[in-house]
């Protein structure tokens, strides 16, 4: 089958342009109804990898450590992300634990780790084992990764619980935070063109021939 | 309109999934005007045996099947929705959480919730909540419904802003499971045996559902169908 990767057709009306090289920091749109087509990217494939592993991190520590912590007549409880997503587990609405779990977990943890392991390869020039498979998964990943809409949760719980009972940020709510900008900053971007910069790994058939 | 060329009219399609623009050598569609549009490809295709059988065509870079269109992209996206719509009725008559203080035990609803934040002067959180939970998804709901409606009568009419408005949607609308969230975190703190207890309730269930459906729902229409009226 012929291929056109000159060519760009916009996803939101199919109009077919041809790519043009761009300076940093700008982006072609459509010309017929504005999506943006591309976009220049800021950030080279090193400095892409070195924010990913920071978001690896900073995942670990919003896991771990505590996001809100509270007091009530004596007794204290602390709650992590975790704690929150299986809070729903117990009880009639059980099955909204899943996809509370994927949105603010799971979903996040496949980004950095999938991108990771992509550009660990693409640092060299080369597409990792799976490529293809982590390319699209990482596509139909963004929609579901929800830590920013966690995060402004976190922050009404913290109010609404503030009218009867003492409560104090925990280390996992400032981590929650950087994670939401890392995750905007390493998942939220165009990632065809790491399919531009990677040379394709022969296939057995190719070698073969 | 514009200087801009369809895909379908250079007989290109390109990959949902890495963007590639491939040549198209999928089976014609079978439609009254395709019939005798020489301009629509696949006539000169190699599978005209396959033609009307169920088959597909993988993207040569990355492997997703090809599209010239979502498939069923209408009739998914419209039975999805009604599935929303359906579950934000219970979402909004069932409450979503219990709370319990010093014996005292009540439940409240999404809407309840929200009142209670600005009888307690809350303004803010009060419309933050109000339009995560209510606006966004009864916007949501009209939109979409009105986008359906004009692509199936492939309508002409303002083509830009119904663009313009299928991407603000797909935007703003995981917003709405910020209810959950919220119910997720309060129900894992507040959990003192006997002296103050919060639990989730079913409606946040089907309030988490309804965010989903209306979620693959804008997922499973294709916004290139708000174009397909405009013949050029």
């Amino acid at each position: 089958m012929k291929t056109f990767p000159h060519l760009v057709a916009c996803e939101h009306c199919d109009s077919v342009y041809e790519r043009t090289p761009l300076a940093l920091g700008q982006l072609a749109r459509c010309e017929r109804c504005d999506a943006i087509l591309y976009r220049a990217s800021r950030l080279d494939v090193d400095r892409w990898l070195a924010l990913t592993v920071a978001a690896a991190i900073v995942f670990v520590m919003a896991n771990v450590c505590p996001v809100i912590y509270i007091s009530f007549k004596g007794l204290h409880n602390e709650a992590t992300l975790w704690a929150s997503a299986a809070a729903l587990a117990h009880g009639p609405a059980a099955p909204i634990a899943v996809p509370t779990a994927m949105s603010i977990i799971i979903v996040p943890f496949l980004q950095i780790s999938l991108l990771g392991w992509v550009l660990m390869y693409a640092r060299f020039g080369k597409r990792a084992p799976g490529f293809e498979r982590a390319m699209r998964m990482l596509v139909a990943l963004r929609p579901w990764s929800m830590v920013e809409v966690c995060l402004l949760g976190i922050l009404v719980a913290v109010i609404k619980l503030s009218g009867f009972l003492q409560v104090a940020p925990g280390a996992g709510i400032w981590a929650t935070a950087l994670l939401m900008i890392l995750l905007t900053l390493i998942a939220n971007r165009d990632i065809h063109w790491l399919w531009e910069i990677t040379e394709p790994a022969r296939s057995a058939e190719e070698v073969q021939a | 309109m514009t200087g801009a060329v369809s895909a379908r009219r250079l007989g290109v399609v390109s990959c949902h999934a890495c963007g590639l623009v491939c040549q198209d050598t999928l089976p014609q569609e079978i439609t009254p005007q395709a019939a005798h549009d020489p301009h629509v490809p696949g006539s000169d295709a190699p599978d005209n045996a396959d033609r009307g059988r169920s088959y597909h065509v993988d993207c040569p870079r990355c492997g997703a099947p090809l599209h010239r269109r979502r498939p069923n992209s209408i009739a998914r996206a419209w039975a999805l929705l009604l599935a929303g719509l359906i579950f934000y009725i219970p979402a909004n008559v069932l409450p979503v959480m219990y709370t319990s203080l010093m014996g005292k035990g009540s439940e409240n609803t999404i809407m309840q919730g929200v009142i209670e934040f600005w009888k307690s002067g809350s303004y803010g959180i009060a419309l933050v909540i109000f339009i995560a939970s209510v606006l966004v998804p009864c916007t949501k709901f009209l939109v979409l419904g009105v986008l359906f409606v004009t692509s199936q009568r492939r309508s002409r009419w303002a083509m830009k802003e119904r663009a313009k408005l299928y991407r603000m949607v797909e935007l703003v609308g995981y917003w709405s499971m910020l209810d959950v969230l919220v119910v997720a975190v309060v129900a894992a703190l507040v959990k003192f045996q006997g002296l103050s207890d919060i639990e989730p309730r079913i409606g946040i269930l089907f309030f988490g559902m309804v965010v989903i459906m209306t979620m693959l729902s804008a997922m499973s229409f294709d916004p290139r169908l708000i174009w397909d009226g405009d013949t050029e």
